[in-house]
């Protein structure tokens, strides 16, 4: 067994108890990310920092001082802002970037003692389900090989990639539609959006702000459960976090589900469902009931909706939040005749096409006559998906089960037309739109390609929904890629 | 609703996107289908429905209007395309 095989839990206690050193156990996954640049996971790996970050670490857990998270290797998502990185999001037009300040998320992960082994590959500013819209080129998902290039999903598919190629013990990822939970799905790993509200969003780089929130990609629940507690936080630099404390995730994993209530909800079903997708739900449903919980079905009857409004939402947002990006204040210039031309220049050269995409759907809604038509009309629709998840919650339910994706990792290239790529996302936009926590956990392999399951919890219930999750897993089993 | 060569023309420069005519069309086609995809709302009942402002139950935070930051212009500028004497450079705006 090699040292990057450890889980999250098993490395932080082989650490703690001196058994390991995180200057081997960096040097280990130096290697494996040097030995695997063709998946283009990292587009920055930052080994010097990772090894003076491993002796820091070394060197507390030898006086016994280290923290919750000492010594730790891990991924962050190059949305967020780290002091003295580069910090691209994946876009041309941030250029050479070097924030002067560290995004709340990290400077926790930091704080509590882990090592930074670099920066993840994502879709451009984290608009993508494929990672196919990156300006430095797709993440290969290691279930695929040479002679099938499958995408590892998206936005977050170098954190989901890297995570199922033990290329770090666990990453960072963001989740604005479905950008944590479909990656997961599709790569076999476990990926978790907190509550909106649950992690600082200060210092990444914003989306779409009602809708961003991050949360981590792991090997195991016990391991996601063990990266938000030291990820989230209530933090002054953004007023939307939300002050509810931060529990011990971990001690909650154990609970089991006796007693609790899942719901199946009715409009989760795609047609035409693929055969895999409908018997791993059914599959999921009776490992959960097995285990002691109850099994409800109910209806969420605004769910079809939910991907239009998302949208129109999102885009709206994006569209105001990338008007930041105009050649003066950071990142890419490209000079024009007068400010208005440089603008316009500089745009035009620095956004992909999706990025573009999106800004001109989100200015369209927003401008003048068509405001009450879109954007309006869908924060009203919102309103309506997020009081179903109310009413199903009233009812006594704990929990939803769902599949995370409509299917498993499609060939890199293989969707070329926008809403047949949107539709990806079918299963996880409600979530976001509602602001509920939700995770992927994997089910089972279909023709040798992972699928994942969701589970759907009430608001800052994220230790309840774990426990579920923790079920769930302990029922599938874990799968890792073959070897390459 | 569709849009058109016009309105999208109208769009990308509310956007500050330079465009040629060649992308301007590609632009149209795809908007048209991504708005034709939307409509679907339209058939929501939503009489007396409010927009939703904040999707977690929770007061914005206030705080008192003071300086809570800031004295380090350097690095402010560290990553400017063009500064100088603790300014940003841009093309001249005023004759």
């Amino acid at each position: 067994m090699s040292l990057t095989d450890l889980t999250l839990a098993e490395a932080r206690d082989k650490l703690a108890a001196k058994e390991i050193r995180s200057a081997e156990l960096t040097e280990a996954y130096i290697g494996a990310i040097e030995a695997t640049r063709s998946l283009n996971a990292y587009i920055l790996p930052t080994p010097d920092k990772a090894r003076e970050m491993a002796k820091a670490s070394d060197a507390k857990l030898e006086t016994g001082k280290g923290g919750p998270l000492e010594g730790v290797p891990l991924g962050i998502k190059d949305l967020f802002c780290t002091e003295g990185v580069r910090t691209t999001a994946c876009s041309k037009i941030l250029g050479e970037f070097i924030p002067p300040y560290e995004s709340t998320v990290t400077r926790n992960l930091w704080d509590a003692g882990a090592v930074c082994l670099g920066k993840l590959n994502l879709d451009e500013f984290a608009m993508g389900s494929s990672n196919e819209t990156s300006a430095f080129g797709p993440v290969m998902n290691p279930w695929g090989s040479d002679n099938q290039r499958l995408t590892p999903g998206g936005s977050s598919g170098g954190s989901s990639a890297a995570v199922a190629a033990h290329l770090c013990v666990a990453a960072t990822g963001t989740d604005t539609g479905g950008s944590i939970r479909q990656p997961a799905a599709l790569t076999g790993t476990v990926g978790l959006k907190p509550t909106y509200g649950r992690c600082s969003r200060w210092g990444i780089v914003a989306f779409a702000s009602s809708l961003d929130q991050a949360g981590p990609i792991t090997r195991t629940v016990r391991d996601a459960a063990i990266m938000l507690t030291h990820m989230a936080s209530v933090d002054d630099k953004d007023s939307t976090s939300v002050d509810v404390p931060v529990e011990d995730y971990e001690a909650a994993l154990e609970r089991g589900v006796k007693g609790k209530k899942i719901g199946i909800p009715k409009e989760y079903s795609v047609d035409p469902m693929p055969e895999a997708l409908a018997a791993f739900w059914k599959q999921g449903e009776e490992w959960l009931r097995d285990a002691g919980a109850e099994i409800v079905h109910v209806s969420l009857p605004h769910t079809k909706y939910a991907l239009a409004a998302y949208y129109i939402v999102a885009p709206a947002e994006a569209s105001s939040n990338l008007a930041r990006y105009d050649g003066v204040r950071y990142g890419a210039r490209v000079p024009g005749d007068d400010i208005i031309d440089m603008y316009e220049a500089t745009r035009a050269a620095g956004f992909g096409d999706e990025v573009k995409r999106r800004i001109m759907i989100g200015t369209y809604v927003l401008s003048a006559g068509y405001y009450d038509a879109y954007y309006l009309r869908a924060q009203k629709v919102r309103t309506l998906i997020k009081r179903d998840f109310e009413n199903v919650f009233a009812q006594g339910v704990d929990a939803l089960l769902t599949p995370t994706t409509p299917g498993p990792a499609f060939e890199l290239g293989g969707k070329q037309d926008p809403v047949e790529m949107y539709l990806n996302d079918i299963f996880t936009v409600p979530v976001n739109m509602a602001g509920l926590p939700g995770i992927s956990v994997p089910a089972g392999l279909a023709n040798g390609l992972p699928l994942g399951l969701q589970l759907i919890g009430k608001p800052f219930d994220e230790a309840g929904l774990m426990s579920i999750a923790r079920t769930l897993e302990e029922a599938a089993g874990s799968f890792a890629p073959p070897a390459r | 609703m569709s849009v058109d060569t016009q309105t999208v023309r109208r769009v990308a420069h509310l956007a500050r996107l330079k465009m040629d005519e060649a992308e301007i069309e590609r632009l149209k086609g795809d908007m048209n289908q991504i708005l034709g995809f939307v409509e679907q709302l339209a058939e929501v009942n939503v009489d007396g429905v409010e927009p939703m402002t904040s999707v977690v139950d929770a007061v914005l935070k206030q705080r008192d209007d003071v300086i809570t930051d800031g004295g380090y212009p350097d690095r402010v500028l560290a990553n400017a395309p063009e500064a100088a004497d603790g300014f940003f450079l841009v093309p001249r705006v005023v004759e």
